[in-house]
């Protein structure tokens, strides 16, 4: 079991202090181990990787499905299918926020039917974008099984939704944000933890802001 | 206030360019088993409709479904509204049943705008006298970006009744915000006046025109136009502005044939140019679907709309 | 109220025509003195100082509904808002139902106003019968009739047949009479919704050329000229109908000419908010011809400002720009926007108003009681205008029965104190008597 079955202990009182700097809690080769584990730990739970389809989700989850393909087949030597989801029509709070762009969903031509779907995000948060995701899929097919890769669980789920692959678990607090840095989308390697920007004049609103 | 789609000059290029990715993302939906997705849930889209046009409220309201927003079907014949009651009342009644969205058809110019400082909803344009059709606009230009790219640059040569065409209007207003370069041919009394002050180049002669075209779309003439002097014969409209093979041939090769229909097949456009692989006309129909669910999406999808412009009461 | 009047007023103050300040004692319903200090025992006494003194106003063209359309006026509520409007006398057009086509119509509108007592009513006769345009209504009779109709128009419809509108014109002659024509070529205007140009081509909304005016205007001088009648022409909206005017009146052509209110103050882009409370005929056009036919009233090429007042009930207007009713009313915004036009811009001074509002259209439709200068021996009619403040025009607040003015909102100037009428005040201290 991971984060989700524990109590979430916030780390130091940083945001507290009122901190506004935030700071960078996995770099690089952090990033680039977390990636490779969790490689390894598709191919043994799911006996070779066969079936195995990789979806990240948009935006940052798209590049890491990307990375973890490209791992999948340096160790395995086949190419592993991979695509990326826009969970943004499902999404739970499109009514909080005016409408946005949509992003890519590019699946295989094969599709999801009777494939192991691995959904990839960077963050596991409140759970709701996974739960959007799920919605999604189920529109798109029907996968054999579908199991949860991220990078980083910050825990505070609000939804019985639990992670079969986390990179890192990294208790928080509500008061802080999770920022996932990537090289392809924003020029390097870094998860980032810091203090929720204030509210006032913000555009992302309460305590739910951050990469989820 | 709210913000409403009732002019292709309500759109700012990014509005624009907005619409036509979402189009993009969301004309997947439709290759899909399950042609759905829940986002315009619990939202009610009315689709108000004072004229006859199938095709277009049909688009609407699958767009709409597609959506699944809850779709009301309010067409003039048969209603109150034929008995005299008031766009006014009319419009006090679907604020009454809480419409989010409004599409309306209307034969009068401006009866959108009207209904706009009327209603909390967002008002879409599908039609209004010979003003304007935005989301014809958008689709068409939806189908050339699908064939041709980017529009940035790209001849655009519409060809017709351009005096009482509302999907001339609101095409040559969007594809001057997306950067196209639009040509407008037409008999003179079927220009405004003030054509000189559209956004746009004016010919009068549509063979000169078509070899440096990457586009020519043909607009439909009307019926009551034959009879009130506009051209002296249809014989002679077809043989001066009609679109038959032999002008087709004068296309560039990778040149596309557009019609928002409904077609006059030997009038505007012959039946071989209208069947040929140049033609996108199926394909604007299915497009059509596409572009409004963005549209709708847009509009009603989130906390306030995206695009659009407001409509001081 | 024809009855002469007891009382004995003193006006106290007055800058007389916008120039220096005078006191006007009024005995009888006429003036009696004019002069510095004046005292009279036992006088109502008016303070005006800071009022402008002009004769009181006279419309030339005001649509009074009476009878037919008394949802949306009637004489009595038309006169009222006349008063208001700083006017002791209006022109009431013929395009009532019935028409005013016959002496017992004009007879019968002409009682009412008399009835009312607000303001003068001199019933416009209409040209043909029914003003459908094809046969001469009995001029004559209403020429006789106790109205003594003198201008003849089928307003809301042109005189467009060339030889209907030429018998017209030489058979008023008889008495004195004058054909105010409604000047828009119909074949040329079938189903036109707003001025034609930019903005309509912007719109959607069909073209009303310009060209559709002035060619009948160009036709009906030509006409006047050849028999030597008396023409003209109602609410003037392009430069080039000023253009067609300004070289009639050069050849001598016996043609006087009117703008309203609001082709002086709006333009077409008005439309832009399809609110049909800007769609009128003639249409609004564009700011140059606004430009234009200011110059135009300022050098006298244009004769006098008439309201063409045109009540219409809110559902008429609360609608598609395509089937909304045409019409303005403006007879209690019509000085407002006169000094907000003409006066602010120093294009006319007050004196110059007076003459294009009272004296002018009074002599064009041979009111002799009416458009009188402010001196001893003339009627008493008289305009209060205090010029100096500024407030947003509010159609609640109107004394019509009708609320579609186009000013809505809009900042104006000035305000009436009062108006008498022979002596009699018919609004004081901003109120109806």
């Amino acid at each position: 079991m991971n984060a989700a079955s524990r109590p979430p202990r916030p780390v130091g009182s940083r945001a507290a202090e009122g901190d506004p700097r935030p700071k960078a809690v996995l770099e690089g080769p952090d990033i680039r181990r977390a990636l490779t584990r969790i490689a390894h730990e598709i191919l043994e739970r799911t006996k070779g990787g066969h079936d195995v389809l990789l979806l990240g989700i948009q935006t940052r989850g798209v590049t890491l499905a990307e990375r973890l393909a490209g791992l999948l087949r340096e160790v395995e030597g086949r190419p592993v299918p991979w695509g990326s989801l826009d969970v943004t029509m499902y999404r739970d709070d499109l009514r909080m926020r005016p409408a946005r762009a949509l992003g890519r969903t590019e699946l295989p031509s094969d599709g999801v039917d009777d494939r192991v779907v691995v959904l990839v995000d960077d963050v596991l948060f409140s759970g709701r974008t996974v739960r959007a995701a799920l919605d999604a899929l189920n529109d798109l097919g029907r996968p054999r099984a579908v199991q949860l890769a991220v990078l980083v669980d910050r825990g505070h789920r609000e939804l019985p939704i639990r992670a079969d692959y986390v990179g890192k678990n990294l208790p928080t607090s509500m008061r802080e944000t999770v920022k996932v840095l990537l090289d392809e989308n924003d020029g390097r390697d870094a998860v980032l933890l810091g203090p929720v920007p204030e509210p006032v004049g913000s555009p992302v609103p309460g305590p739910a802001g951050g990469a989820e | 206030m709210n913000r409403h789609l009732i002019s292709a000059a309500d759109l700012t290029r990014d509005d624009a360019l907005l619409v036509l990715d979402t189009a993009e993302e969301l004309a997947q939906v439709a290759g899909r088993s399950i042609k759905k997705l829940p986002t315009l849930r619990g939202r009610t889209v009315v689709n108000l409709f004072f004229e006859d046009s199938t095709r277009t409220r049909i688009s609407f309201e699958a767009a709409a479904k597609r959506l699944s927003a809850d779709v009301i079907n309010f067409s003039a014949k048969g209603s109150s509204v034929s008995k005299g009651e008031s766009l006014k009342d009319t419009a006090l009644t679907l604020e009454a049943m809480g419409a989010d969205g409004v599409v309306i058809r209307h034969g009068a110019s401006g009866a959108p705008h009207r209904l706009a400082g009327w209603v909390r909803g967002s008002v879409v344009n599908a039609g209004d006298g010979t003003h304007e059709h935005p989301t014809q606009a958008l689709l068409d230009a939806f189908t050339m970006r699908r064939r041709l790219g980017d529009l940035e640059g790209r001849r655009i040569t519409i060809v017709g009744d351009v005096l009482h065409s509302r999907v001339a209007r609101s095409n040559v207003l969007l594809l001057d915000t997306l950067g196209a370069d639009v040509t407008v041919v037409a008999p003179p009394t079927l220009l405004p006046v003030a054509i000189g002050t559209w956004p746009c180049r004016v010919s009068y002669d549509l063979d000169a025109v078509l070899p440096k075209s990457d586009v020519v779309m043909m607009l439909r003439v009307q019926q009551e136009r034959m009879n009130a002097a506009y051209f002296p014969t249809v014989r002679e409209y077809s043989r001066r502005y009609g679109l038959d093979a032999d002008r087709m041939a004068q296309l560039p090769e990778h040149a596309i044939v557009m019609h928002p229909g409904p077609m006059n097949r030997g009038v505007e456009i012959a039946a071989e140019v209208a069947d040929s692989v140049r033609s996108t006309i199926v394909e604007q129909v299915a497009n059509g679907v596409s572009a409004r669910m963005a549209v709708l999406y847009l509009l009603l999808g989130g906390s306030e709309p995206a695009i659009g412009q407001e409509v001081s009461p | 109220m024809t009855e002469t009047p007891a009382t004995t007023t003193l006006i106290k103050g007055a800058r007389l025509l916008g120039g220096e300040p005078a006191d006007i004692l009024v005995r009888g319903g006429v003036i009696t003195e004019v002069g510095a200090g004046l005292d009279a025992a036992g006088a109502q006494v008016v303070d005006a100082a800071g009022l402008i003194a002009l004769p009181g106003l006279v419309d030339l063209h005001t649509h009074l509904r009476e009878p037919g359309r008394e949802d949306a006026e009637t004489v009595e509520s038309g006169t009222k808002a006349a008063a208001m409007g700083g006017y002791t006398a209006v022109h009431a057009m013929a395009n009532t139902d019935p028409v005013a086509d016959t002496a017992g119509v004009v007879e019968q509108v002409w009682r009412l106003g008399r009835e009312a007592g607000y303001c003068d009513v001199q019933p416009v006769g209409a040209v043909t019968r029914g003003i459908a345009g094809e046969q001469l209504a009995e001029l004559g009779a209403m020429a006789d009739s106790a109205a003594s109709v003198r201008v003849f128009s089928d307003d809301g419809h042109c005189v467009s047949d060339a030889v209907i509108m030429r018998r017209a014109l030489e058979y008023v002659k008889a008495f004195d009479g004058v054909v105010a024509q409604h000047a828009q070529e119909p074949r040329l205007t079938e189903g036109a919704q707003m001025n034609e140009g930019e903005v309509s081509a912007a719109l959607g909304l069909r073209g009303w050329p310009a060209v559709a005016e002035e060619a009948i205007i160009a036709r009906d001088v030509l006409l006047a000229q050849h028999v030597g009648s008396r023409l003209h022409v109602c609410h003037v909206s392009t430069a080039g109908s000023v253009d067609v005017i300004r070289w009639a009146k050069s050849k001598g052509c016996p043609v006087t000419a009117e703008v309203t209110p609001h082709h002086l103050l709006l333009d077409d882009t008005r439309a832009e908010s399809y609110d049909p409370i800007f769609k009128v005929n003639p249409p609004l056009r564009t700011a140059e011809d606004v430009h234009a036919l200011r110059d135009a009233l300022a050098d006298g090429t244009i004769d006098c400002v008439a309201t063409d007042h045109a009540p219409h009930p809110v559902e008429a207007k609360e609608t598609e720009w395509a089937v909304a009713a045409m019409g303005m009313i403006g007879l209690e915004t019509a000085l407002p926007v006169v000094q907000e036009a003409m006066v602010d811009t120093g294009l006319l001074d007050w004196a110059g108003v007076a003459d294009r509002m009272a004296y002018r259209p009074a002599r064009i439709g041979r009111l002799s009681g009416q458009g009188r200068p402010l001196e001893t021996g003339s009627p008493a009619n008289i305009t209060l205008y205090d010029p100096s403040p500024r407030r947003a025009v509010d159609p609640s607040a109107m004394t019509s029965k009708s609320r579609n003015t186009p000013f809505a909102g809009l900042e104006l100037p000035g305000r009436v104190v009062a108006t008498f009428l022979r002596g009699e005040p018919t609004v004081l201290e901003g109120k109806l008597q």
